[in-house]
């Protein structure tokens, strides 16, 4: 039953390749196998966001996808985003907003906006709640990091005219 | 918080799935996008001896128009495509408006419509669309394909007709002549599941309801359409009074349980509540089908 599987996938632009336990979670293998530690592992199943990567593109909770499953697979964590010398416009919003405290929620909060933003071409405050609603905080509070993710939005709609043209239109 | 062990196998086609799920003798799990089934791996509340992982199977991810105006929507479709998809926000609005409650962001991206429909949650907004919209679902089987109404598929909490060598691989709507409809659900948190919900579609003839369904979910073991409800509004205007009666007749019928959540009789208040709701924004889009979503 401990049969390993060998994986090859894109981490942070990096090819990596392991053996690994199918029962793996991506969470674990980002921590233990490739020593990721700004994934963080909160609940361990699904609700509290702080475990949330992108893997090709998309959102994911790295706690409910098995390592295997990522078998392929372009995976961007926190790490990814930035550098501490050289931060990414949302993490400097975030900085700058005193969107965090502890700093446990962060990386999921993150990742979250980041689909949000890419998905979503002009999301109303509204939509910015919804979204970050499945991740939990519980010491910041919610105000400063809704504010930090509307900052990078209305300067990425100011920097564009594309997007300031439709920014009045959201459908629903 | 970490699953047992198990197998892993990762078939490329249809028939190997059902072949491997039947080599496993009902000791195998299928996994598909896993945002109900790693949870109770985590909790060790279920511990497969291995899991078919259909993610890699071709042709089981599309959403295709069907000449007669409905979709086939193939089991791997992920919820966030289905929320957005033009084709389903043109068709069946409905649906696209109930997808917006089901879970957060990462869990839509994953998560896929056949394992919803598979997991059968009692309090899950997907299989009550389905039986809303009167779906066939296609399931894949050791002697090939079957097809069964989306009423006959749900057969308890977390139960369903599936055989353990089974797969689900195909949802097929058919077509949706409605104006009118409106999907409520009340949840404690955005992206839980439903204390309650409810989705109806109808249309309007001469200010008179008719070809109305009206279905309620999170009240009961599985989904349920209200078909004394149903009866009772076609070819009646959709006045309070008529609303009035719709609301007690569901109230009448559903049979919710107490749970941390919320008592029998809370549900039951919350879920007629929601059906006078319903019954007015589905009246109102039908006489002015122009109207947009909430």
């Amino acid at each position: 039953m401990n049969r390993t599987m060998t994986i090859s996938l894109t981490v942070n632009g990096q090819r990596v390749e392991r053996a690994v336990e199918p029962r793996m979670h991506l969470a674990d293998f980002l921590r233990e196998e490739l020593h990721l530690i700004g994934t963080h592992i909160g609940c361990e199943h699904g609700i509290c966001g702080a475990c949330t990567v992108l893997m090709n593109g998309d959102s994911v909770r790295a706690c409910l996808t098995f390592a295997v499953q990522a078998d392929g697979a372009d995976i961007t964590t926190v790490e990814g985003l930035g550098r501490v010398d050289e931060l990414s416009p949302l993490q400097q919003a975030f900085r700058e907003h005193h969107a965090l405290q502890c700093g446990f929620c962060t990386p999921g909060m993150l990742i979250t906006a980041i689909d949000l933003m890419q998905k979503d071409i002009a999301p109303t405050p509204a939509d910015v709640r919804d979204a970050l609603s499945g991740n939990l905080c519980r010491c910041t509070g919610y105000q400063n990091i809704v504010e930090a993710v509307l900052a990078v939005m209305a300067a990425r709609v100011r920097t564009s005219d594309g997007a300031a043209s439709v920014a009045g239109e959201g459908d629903d | 918080m970490k699953p047992a062990a198990f197998e892993y196998v990762r078939p490329k086609t249809v028939a190997d799935a059902v072949a491997a799920l039947a080599a496993y003798d009902g000791e195998a799990k299928v996994i598909a996008g896993g945002q109900s089934l790693v949870p109770v791996m985590n909790f060790r509340l279920l511990a497969p001896a291995a899991l078919v992982d259909i993610n890699g199977i071709a042709g089981l991810d599309f959403i295709a128009e069907t000449a007669e105006g409905g979709l086939r929507i193939g089991a791997l479709v992920r919820h966030h495509r289905l929320m957005t998809a033009a084709a389903v926000r043109a068709r069946f609005p409905v649906l696209a408006e109930a997808m917006r409650h089901v879970a957060h962001l990462a869990i839509r991206n994953r998560g896929t419509i056949g394992g919803s429909l598979s997991h059968a949650d009692p309090a899950a907004e997907l299989p009550m669309m389905t039986v809303l919209l009167d779906a066939t679902l296609r399931v894949a089987g050791p002697n090939g394909m079957r097809e069964v109404a989306a009423a006959d598929f749900f057969t308890g909490a977390l139960a369903t007709v599936l055989a353990k060598d089974e797969l689900l691989t195909e949802v097929v709507l058919p077509p949706l002549a409605c104006a009118g409809w409106a999907f409520h659900e009340f949840a404690q948190r955005a992206g839980d599941y439903a204390l309650a919900a409810v989705g109806v579609t109808l249309t309007t003839i001469d200010g008179r309801a008719a070809d109305v369904r009206l279905a309620v979910t999170g009240v009961g073991e599985k989904p349920l359409r209200l078909a004394a409800a149903e009866a009772a509004l076609n070819g009646q205007p959709l006045d309070a009074e008529r609303i009035a009666t719709a609301v007690a007749t569901v109230r009448a019928a559903v049979t919710p349980s107490d749970d941390l959540h919320g008592s029998a009789d809370y549900r039951r208040h919350l879920v007629g509540g929601l059906v006078g709701r319903a019954l007015q924004d589905a009246g109102r889009r039908a006489r002015n089908p122009s109207q947009k979503s909430s």
